[in-house]
């Protein structure tokens, strides 16, 4: 059939997205007025967002060294977003060139931008789809092709799940992605959450609700029963800066200012 | 980039290039201890990745910054004290700086600051106090530094900027192409639909039609557009298609679905489905109406056609039994407490003669005439003519006022057929014969005026033809009687309901009993007793004579046995009654025999009583099964001799031993007749005896009520007698008292 990947009407520029306002955050110009409007508005409600994301992505970089460390040369970066600087790919490629990359977001720009990034790149492909579809992401021609179901393999959820409402089972979605993976397979996962931070949570909230994906924070224990099926390494389930800092950081005084959940759990 | 950074004056930049030049030579620039050593790179790289610590997001860990940055402080070292000094290298290092995505501003701010102190003071640039150079140098490093970066930021940002509105453009194309894609495939439904699709506006203006749509209505897509909607109202559309409509232009309801006529352009009716959807804007205000309109009409002429041929006979167009039916129904519905309902039933008398004789085709040619005759002279409001079947038709009257109004209509008829009916080169002279039936419908239903109809028309056509009967209940009660009767005779027969009783017959001149008529009788479980009057006519309407009369005989036989074994010779003969049809049963004769060889009666003691014209005026197997029952040895006696038309030449031919005569000639014999009458009587008594004995026959008077009728008898010579007198007819103990 020659449907398009997505349905008209997608693109509406008088949205922000989530996708475009995370490169804002990250410094990036891969993003309009009305993402940085937003971005700023929220930055003015809770300065330290600038900082939570890139602490966010910084987890994302140690997290994929960890799953190199431990073997695995295949990643599945669920709500991959704008290709920014610290891609997935870029991380795996300084350890092993060789490494698989898919990449899936449900946003057609980024989707398009990344496809212009990644053009030409035979190990990393960019599925534009729904996460919360797994057979569908799947059984994707680009992770049929990239990703052997017989190896383990890393899967990215990172700063993607708090935009997934309880209405569509997140932990239900994270099971069924699981049970297509291969034993000593990981998830890596980063979730917003509004423990330590509740007087910002619920402002944030509504500010993206004005995007195409509002936001769903998490408490501690919300977030670990997402690993079910999964043994959580070391040290757990923790705020972002503390999941194996580089050992030359320095000890963050104020982990509690990272308003995120972060853990890698292995698939036994 | 060689060149060098422009605004730095020449003598001053020499001045501050002779000091440094002193100093490289002490200390060789890259040597272990040298400004460019690990120790002074590295503390500075430190210090640097320490400044700029969070201000911006790079993909490094921090010891990685640390070597990064160790790369670029290099870098910066070298072009500082570099001879001839040229700065621009530190454009480089700005632009490297945001490669690596240093891009926050206060990563810039740290490093200009960091530049103008911890590079000359780690380096040891102030100690001999020629700071002037010294600082215009740094400011010169600076100055390149923050334009390499701003050069490079701008770049990276126009880049991002560029990258990021063609990804749009991309998706926007590749949405569009796909909009095109599906538009193209719902406008080619729209243009190939084979259905008829219509969109109009809410106030009816119609803007887009379909070929299917134009076709089916013979117009031009702009004579279309010229039209409202409403403009398509038919005069008999139901009251509801345009409700719905009204409803749906209001956005009271989200669409209907009618069975609706539309007048095409050249005046044609067609019919067609409608189904109208209404189409709402995002904000749920109706927007736009579509029609979507099929064309039924042959569907529907073929439903009417068919509908018609249902409830219409084919050959006289007139309404059939199923409509006559449906509006009688209707007509009970309808009808209430004080209703009334009447119906004719006609049937044509001899109209099988004239198909027979003249044929099919002008059978059905005179059905149609008198279809029409009748349909002029009765078919009005209220009143239906139907044919139902062959020659029969019916006429309702569905609120009758009296009878007398079915009456009218059923005289009206019967002239309106004395007119003799020309079909082809025939003048045909026609008949009907009429049941008439008029009722309150209370208390009574279709089915029962249809029976009662049926029945009276079997009446008129009885009572002779070409007229009308009336229903009448008691008359239909006697029917239904008799009927009844008729229908429960073979098993009243199996359950031993009948019995005989006994009437002695009276030898006159000595008063000896000779024998016993058997007398059947029926002792019915509804009816009660039943004297043979009340069912032997009907029995040989119905044949069921023949099995009763089987019956009888055998009973009277078993019973003469018993007689026989009692009293030997002195033992009654059994005179048995014999109707018309049972003598002419093939299987009489073999019957009689049978029974008798059962039973074991000597034929002689069994006398079969026949009518005058069961024996005279008949054909000759009758005659032939007398004749062998006869020769068998069993007596044959004429019952109620002198009421028929005897041929008495003939009775010396008939196998006959014994005349019985009337009663009504008897009765005249009694003593006390004043007019002289019993003088005749006694006469033709007195000729019949003499006859009867000149043939050798017995003779028996019946209905002997008197003893003087006995002895008048006697006198006369009769032989025998039988009556009141001697006795009435009973149960076999009566005759087995008298003979004991």
């Amino acid at each position: 059939m020659d449907r398009p990947d997505w349905a008209p009407g997608d693109i509406d520029l008088a949205r922000p997205s989530a996708a475009r306002v995370y490169d804002y955050y990250l410094g990036g110009s891969h993003n309009f007025a009305v993402d940085r409007e937003l971005a700023e508005q929220a930055i003015a409600l809770w300065p330290d967002l600038p900082l939570i994301m890139r602490a966010n992505r910084a987890f994302l970089r140690r997290a994929v060294r960890f799953c190199l460390d431990s073997g695995i040369r295949q990643f599945l970066d669920l709500g991959s977003g704008i290709p920014t600087v610290g891609n997935v790919h870029e991380v795996a490629r300084a350890v092993d060139p060789d490494a698989r990359v898919v990449y899936v977001d449900s946003d057609p720009v980024a989707v398009i931008h990344s496809r212009a990034i990644l053009d030409g790149d035979e190990r990393t492909a960019v599925v534009h789809g729904d996460l919360r579809d797994p057979a569908a992401v799947l059984s994707s021609a680009e992770a049929r092709r990239l990703l052997d179901p017989d190896e383990p393999v890393a899967l990215l959820m990172v700063a993607v799940l708090h935009f997934v409402p309880d209405a569509d089972d997140p932990a239900g979605i994270v099971s069924r992605y699981a049970k297509e993976m291969a034993p000593g397979s990981c998830l890596v996962l980063s979730h917003a959450t509004h423990e330590g931070q509740p007087q910002h949570a619920g402002p944030h909230q509504r500010l993206y609700a004005r995007t195409s994906t509002p936001l769903r924070m998490r408490s501690h224990a919300e977030v670990t029963a997402l690993f079910d099926g999964f043994e959580l390494v070391d040290p757990g389930l923790v705020l972002l800066t503390q999941w194996r800092p580089d050992p030359t950081d320095e000890p963050d005084e104020h982990p509690e200012r990272f308003s995120g959940y972060a853990g890698v759990g292995r698939k036994p | 980039m060689s060149r060098p950074a422009e605004g730095i004056p020449e003598p001053r930049h020499r001045l501050g290039l002779a000091a440094l030049a002193g100093r490289g030579r002490e200390t060789a620039v890259g040597g272990e201890d040298g400004p460019c050593g690990p120790d002074v790179v590295g503390g500075l790289a430190a210090a640097w990745a320490e400044a700029v610590a969070g201000t911006s997001y790079v993909s490094m860990s921090r010891s990685e910054i640390e070597q990064h940055l160790a790369g670029l402080t290099r870098q910066l070292v070298t072009a500082l004290l570099a001879e001839p000094f040229d700065p621009t290298p530190a454009r480089q290092v700005g632009a490297a700086m945001v490669a690596a995505h240093f891009t926050g501003t206060e990563t810039l701010n740290r490093t200009v600051a960091l530049l103008a102190t911890e590079l000359p003071a780690r380096l040891g640039l102030f100690r001999d106090g020629c700071q002037g150079p010294v600082v215009e140098r740094v400011a010169a490093v600076q100055g390149a530094l923050a334009a390499g970066y701003a050069e490079a930021l701008r770049q990276r940002t126009l880049d991002e900027q560029e990258a990021i509105s063609q990804a749009v453009f991309v998706a926007r194309d590749q949405t569009e192409q796909a909009l095109r894609a599906s538009e193209a495939r719902f406008r080619a439904v729209f243009a190939e639909a084979a259905i008829g699709i219509g969109v109009g506006d809410m106030a009816g203006r119609i803007l887009e039609a379909n070929a299917s749509l134009l076709e089916m209505m013979g117009y031009s897509l702009e004579e279309l557009r010229q039209r409202n909607v409403r403009d398509f109202m038919h005069p008999e559309d139901a009251a509801s298609v345009w409700r719905l409509y009204d409803e749906l232009v209001h956005g009271q309801r989200d669409h209907f679905r009618v069975e609706k006529r539309f007048f095409r352009s050249d005046g044609e009716v067609i019919w067609t489905h409608l189904t109208v959807s209404l189409i709402r804007d995002d904000r749920g205000h109706p927007t736009y109406q579509v029609a979507m309109i099929e064309d039924v009409t042959d569907r529907h002429l073929l439903q009417e056609r068919l509908r018609y041929q249902a409830l219409h006979d084919p050959l006289t167009g007139l309404p059939n039994r199923a409509l006559f039916l449906d509006r009688l129904s209707r007509a009970f519905e309808t009808g209430g407490r004080d209703g009334r309902v009447g119906l004719c039933y006609l049937d044509l008398d001899g109209f099988k003669v004239i198909n027979d004789s003249l044929g099919h085709d002008v059978g059905d040619q005179l059905l149609v005439a008198v279809g029409q005759r009748l349909d002029a002279c009765v078919s009005a409001p209220g009143r239906l003519v139907a044919r139902i079947g062959g020659d029969e038709f019916i006429i309702l009257v569905e609120r009758s006022g009296s009878t007398q109004d079915v009456v009218v209509i059923a005289d009206h008829v019967l002239a309106a057929l004395e007119a003799p009916i020309r079909v082809g080169e025939h003048e045909l002279a026609v008949s009907a014969s009429i049941g008439l039936v008029e009722r309150p419908v209370h208390g009574t239903t279709p089915a029962d005026v249809m029976r009662d109809a049926d029945i009276t028309l079997y009446w008129a056509k009885s009572d002779g033809k070409a007229k009308w009967a009336l229903f009448d209940p008691e008359r239909n009660a006697r029917e239904v009687a008799r009927f009844t009767l008729s229908a429960t005779m073979p098993a009243a027969i199996e359950r031993g309901e009948f019995y005989l009783d006994y009437q002695p017959l009276v030898r006159l001149s000595d008063g000896q009993l000779v024998g016993a008529e058997a007398l059947v009788r029926w002792r019915h479980p509804e009816f009660g007793l039943l004297a043979p009057d009340r069912f032997i006519g009907l029995a040989e309407e119905t044949g069921q004579i023949v099995p009763l009369g089987r019956w009888v005989l055998r009973e009277a036989c078993r019973q003469a046995r018993l007689w026989q074994d009692r009293f030997g010779q002195r033992a009654p003969f059994i005179s048995v009654n014999l109707a018309v049809r049972q003598s002419r049963d093939p299987s009489l004769v073999a019957d009689v025999a049978k029974v008798l060889a059962e039973t074991g009666v000597e034929p002689g003691r069994l006398q079969l009583e026949l009518t005058e014209s069961a024996v005279m005026g008949t054909a000759d197997e009758p005659l032939d099964a007398l004749r062998a029952l006869s020769a068998m040895g069993v007596r044959i006696a004429i019952d109620d001799f002198g009421t028929g038309y005897s041929n008495l030449a003939y009775l010396r031919h008939l196998p006959v031993h014994e005349l019985k005569i009337a009663g009504s000639f008897v009765e005249g014999l009694r003593a006390s007749a004043a007019d002289g009458s019993h003088v005749v009587d006694a006469r033709i008594v007195g000729t019949l005896v003499s006859l009867a004995h000149a043939l050798g026959l017995g003779v028996t008077a019946e209905g002997v009520e008197t003893e003087a009728q006995a002895r008048r008898l006697d006198d006369i010579g009769c032989d025998s007698g039988q009556g009141w007198y001697f006795a009435r007819p009973g149960p076999p103990d009566q005759i087995t008292r008298l003979l004991s």
